[in-house]
């Protein structure tokens, strides 16, 4: 049971998608924050680049991982327009087919942290792994965060209802895939 | 059956009446413990706070009491050892910026004012609002716990700098260090959280015909002290991840051996830290801002003046962190642009103070309890403002930093923002809030008791600080030119100053709970005020009103001259 | 006024009557906006007590007329700010960014909880056999020129010679180097001002600055440690 101040617009900006931007924004000063410290890092060790820091990530798990969340990304707008279009059923699906690429992260993320520790480089090794994995499994604590609303709303979406949190999730999601889209190059190519 | 959902509608939405649920009673749990009500949840967070205020008080007496007279058994307490001394002062400060300041006068007056002083019958998110206030009791239970473990509780000052607060060989307090942390991290979210609220309601639910400059000052400051959190806060929170790492696994982001910087931890904190000193102060200076207009009966002087400073305030405290770090073996030329910024942002601030002060002129003052706190808010934080351009110059911050002086300084501006505006917001609100005035006279007694001796501390302390005395030391027997005679009676005057302090409070919480049942029947509007929370019952009932209002006007509309009444509330047609 | 600190504590370097002399500018300004704003705020209190049958004026302050009030004051403050940054600039390039060469360098050590300070001995060079190292007293001579290169064993700490008006953070895995000039002979306190725990107020040190002869005497008192290397 709703109040009314929910339903208001003063601004026209509905206040479900003001509240997302809120969101997306606190995250934006987090992890710029944090990226803000690792370059600094980056910038006075010039080793970072090395074979026992950066140079051992392994780009192409790094690559397909940014394909992967893209495409997943591409699913949720497919989700909105269905959403938009007044097609609760077709927008659940592609809600479930971006879920699926957020698992599909995971896993390849799983599969290559297990390779990497099981190589030595934990995330005490030193400076650069320390913020590799910190970095990443933010971002990965943000990705199964995304899933799991996303699994939540469907059954809504499903019957029709709350259609319009299907672009709030899609925003939240395309930040996710944004800070990826900045780790990715910082992490696996700058060596 | 699908909910049915309300479309966005702007002006003359068909919601113009409260939604009229179904008025069964709820339940004592419903009601107190789990109401998504923005009023209750005001009240949690109040009274959470005044009992965190307690602890943070009790622990400035115990060690202020120590400091008078080294080695005495302390009343309700005992010998104070340096460890133990140590804890008291970071848990002093701690608890008492991120428990007391932020959780009264932005969570509980922002819940409590937003959806009544804008018209509208709850926050947007009612259950997130909810959720932000659960996060915040469970960091103050995880703080608190912080005392019970072994190793004891947190001892390296509020600002926790690595590597002593990232290593437990260091710091001896193993599971308090990271309890602490955790604790602090749980606020930020639960302030996050609350902010979505907020700005949210401020920016979108206002009553028709409520223009953005239409809204009272004081939910202007709240909302811009969200913004300023939000914006500020980030990088402060991926520093306290990191710094948790290197606690609890051992990983190097502040530790020189392991390629780290500890002087990365201080920007992390500062570039939040000094942000946050303005977080605090915009929603006081908004509450000082409603008192006066109300009891000099006076429109605010120049609205959008101190709008504007307000903004400029804020966006300017982004610029200034690295005064705290003027010694800190940052790059000696970075502190002279950082010196410039500090003392330039005394501008826009010395303009706000100035516009108060202009309010008052040509007024019809009357010296209410209210008005008495308000008042003396302006009084002390002048001082604090102006002592702080000394710190700000950094050729002279070389001698005053991490003395006395600088603990003074911000004193001066927190008890004004933590303690004068607040007991200025309760007793202001009060009857609003619940139905009933406050005596009067013990009110009076209690602001002169509070008031006066705040400054019997301070003023000591200052003096102090010239001296040479320096920060967080747990005795100054070994310090000859800190043990004069002359010093320990100025530590005395100080002690005893709080202890009357502290002790007058009593005066306080006999007022506010004996005023509950027995002091006068409040009405609507006691104040005679514009705002909009005026109109609606006192206390307002689930939804605030049976019909929302519509807002014709500003808040500051006093003495309009040929009105026959001196106010004209925001919701009158004419 | 300029003896605003000397009324606790001697000046005893060479810049510390400059900074004294920044914080009595400071003063002098801020004293008289404070005093003025605190004058004016409660005249007006006083002035504008409600009376029965008078009404409050409807000033909206948005007109220029007003406004002047305030634009005034306004701009002079921002003059006053300008000419303390000047001041404390100046002050701190002298300090801070301006190092004189040094007579001597001497070494500071800070550990929890306990000073070392490294002399370098006759031969006024570091680093050598006859290195003087004593745990919590710093030992100079008055009108000479120092450096002090500034290092931690463990946590941050801070340097601090009140009498001097010195301070500097301490570092671990850094070396801070910093000046200073004593101009008066005496012993006097060295703080440590920085947080570095539980016995961070348990490690007071002291300075003790004499005559050229004493300071030599002192210096001949002492025979090359050999367990030095330990200290480095």
């Amino acid at each position: 049971m709703r109040p009314i101040a929910t339903t208001r617009s003063a601004t026209g900006i509905p206040t479900g998608r003001l509240a997302v931007w809120w969101v997306i924004a606190s995250e934006i000063v987090i992890f710029g924050g944090l990226l803000a410290s690792y370059l600094m890092h980056r910038l006075g060790h010039p080793e970072f680049a090395g074979p026992d820091f950066a140079g051992a990530t392994t780009t192409w798990i790094g690559a397909t991982n940014t394909f992967v969340l893209l495409t997943s990304s591409l699913f949720a707008v497919k989700a909105h327009d269905a959403a938009q279009k007044g097609n609760g059923p077709r927008a659940a699906n592609f809600l479930w087919c971006t879920f699926g690429g957020g698992a599909m992260f995971l896993c390849i993320k799983a599969m290559e942290w297990t390779q990497e520790i099981s190589h030595g480089y934990v995330i005490t090794k030193n400076a650069f792994w320390s913020f590799y994995y910190v970095a990443a499994g933010i971002h990965a604590s943000h990705v199964i965060g995304g899933m799991v609303i996303m699994a939540i709303l469907s059954s809504d979406v499903r019957n029709n209802r709350e259609l319009q949190r299907v672009e709030l999730i899609g925003n939240y999601w395309h930040f996710v895939d944004l800070i990826w889209i900045f780790l990715f190059p910082l992490l696996y190519i700058a060596k | 059956m699908a909910t049915p959902i309300h479309e966005h509608h702007g002006e003359g939405d068909h919601g113009a009446h409260a939604h009229d649920d179904h008025h069964h009673d709820p339940g004592f749990v419903q009601k107190y413990l789990w109401s998504t009500d923005h009023k209750m949840i005001a009240m949690q967070y109040l009274f959470t706070g005044m009992f965190m205020a307690i602890i943070g008080g009790y622990m400035a007496y115990v060690f202020r009491v120590h400091l008078a007279y080294p080695g005495v058994h302390v009343p309700g307490f005992g010998q104070v050892n340096p460890a133990e001394y140590n804890s008291l002062v970071t848990n002093h400060g701690t608890i008492m910026i991120f428990w007391v300041a932020m959780p009264v006068l932005i969570a509980a007056l922002g819940n409590y004012l937003i959806p009544l002083m804008i018209g509208c019958d709850d926050m947007v998110f009612p259950r997130l609002n909810r959720l932000s206030y659960q996060i915040f009791l469970l960091s103050a239970i995880v703080l608190i716990a912080g005392f019970f473990v072994e190793g004891g509780a947190f001892g390296g000052a509020w600002t926790s700098y690595p590597p002593l607060s990232a290593k437990a060989q260091y710091n001896n307090t193993p599971l308090g260090a990271p309890i602490w942390l955790v604790a602090v991290a749980l606020e930020f979210i639960a302030f996050l959280l609350g902010g979505i609220n907020f700005v949210t309601t401020a920016m979108n639910s206002r009553a028709p015909g409520m223009k953005m400059f239409d809204m009272p000052i004081v939910i202007w400051m709240i909302v811009i002290a969200s913004i300023l959190f939000m914006a500020s806060v980030g990088p402060l929170f991926a520093g306290a991840i990191m710094l948790f790492f290197d606690q609890t696994v051992g990983t190097g982001f502040f530790d020189p051996n392991k390629g780290g910087d500890p002087i990365l931890w201080q920007h992390l904190f500062w570039f939040f830290g000094h942000p946050e000193v303005y977080v605090v102060l915009l929603p006081a200076l908004g509450v000082v801002a409603e008192v006066i207009t109300t009891f000099s009966r006076k429109k605010l002087f120049g609205y959008r003046t101190v709008l504007f400073t307000s903004f400029a305030t804020g966006l300017l405290s982004f610029f200034v962190w690295a005064h705290h770090q003027f010694i800190a073996g940052i790059d000696p030329r970075m502190a002279n642009v950082f010196t410039v910024t500090t003392v330039l942002i005394s501008v826009p601030i010395a303009e706000m103070m100035f516009v108060y002060i202009a309010t008052l002129y040509g007024g019809s003052i009357r010296l209410t309890t209210p008005m008495l706190w308000a008042l003396s808010f302006l009084v002390a934080f002048l001082i604090g403002g102006v002592t702080g351009i000394f710190l700000g110059a950094s050729g002279a911050d070389i001698y005053f930093h991490d003395t006395y002086f600088v603990l003074a300084h911000f004193h001066y501006t927190f008890v004004p923002i933590a303690i004068l505006a607040v007991f200025c917001a309760v007793t202001y609100w009060y009857p609003k809030m619940f139905g009933r005035m406050m005596n009067e006279t013990l009110g009076k007694i209690h602001f002169w008791l509070t008031f006066v001796p705040f400054n019997g501390i301070f003023i000591p302390l200052f003096i102090l600080g010239l001296g040479g005395q320096h920060r967080r030391i747990w005795s100054y027997e070994n310090f000859p030119e800190l043990s004069r005679p002359e010093y320990y009676s100025l530590r005395h005057f100080a002690s005893i100053s709080l202890i009357i302090m502290l002790v007058s409070q009593l005066i306080f919480i006999f007022n506010f709970f004996w005023s509950l049942k027995a002091g006068k029947v409040a009405g609507k509007n006691p104040w005679r005020a514009n705002t909009l929370e005026w109109t609606a019952d006192s206390p307002p009932p689930h939804g605030n009103w049976k019909e929302l209002p519509t807002c014709y006007r500003g808040p500051y509309e006093y003495s309009v001259p040929g009105r026959e009444s001196d106010y004209w509330p925001q919701d009158e047609k004419s | 006024m300029y003896t605003l600190i000397e009324r606790f504590l001697p000046a005893a370097s060479t810049y510390a009557h400059d900074i004294d002399g920044v914080i009595a500018l400071v003063a002098i300004i801020v004293g008289f906006w404070g005093v003025l704003a605190e004058v004016i705020l409660i005249g007006l209190v006083v002035a504008f007590r409600e009376k029965p049958g008078v009404k409050a004026q409807y000033i909206t302050g948005e007109q220029k007329s007003e406004m002047k009030w305030i634009a005034y004051p306004h701009h002079l403050v921002l003059l006053c700010d300008v000419l303390v940054i000047v001041a404390a600039v100046r002050v701190w390039y002298n300090v801070k960014q301006d190092l004189p060469p040094p007579d001597t360098t001497v070494r500071v050590i800070a550990q929890q909880w306990a000073w070392t300070f490294v002399h370098p001995g006759a031969d006024n060079k570091l680093d050598t056999a006859d290195d003087i190292a004593v745990n919590d007293e710093l030992r100079l001579e008055v009108n000479r020129t120092y450096h002090y290169k500034l290092e931690s064993r463990d946590v941050l700490h801070s340097f601090s010679i009140p009498v001097f008006r010195l301070k500097q953070d301490a570092i671990p895995g850094r070396v801070i180097t910093g000046w200073f000039e004593p101009t008066k002979t005496g012993t006097y306190d060295i703080q440590c001002t920085e947080m570095c725990g539980i016995g961070h107020g348990l490690m007071p040190a002291r300075v003790v600055i004499e005559s050229a002869d004493g300071h030599a005497a002192w210096i001949r008192s002492h025979r090359p440690d050999a367990s030095l290397a330990a200290v480095k």
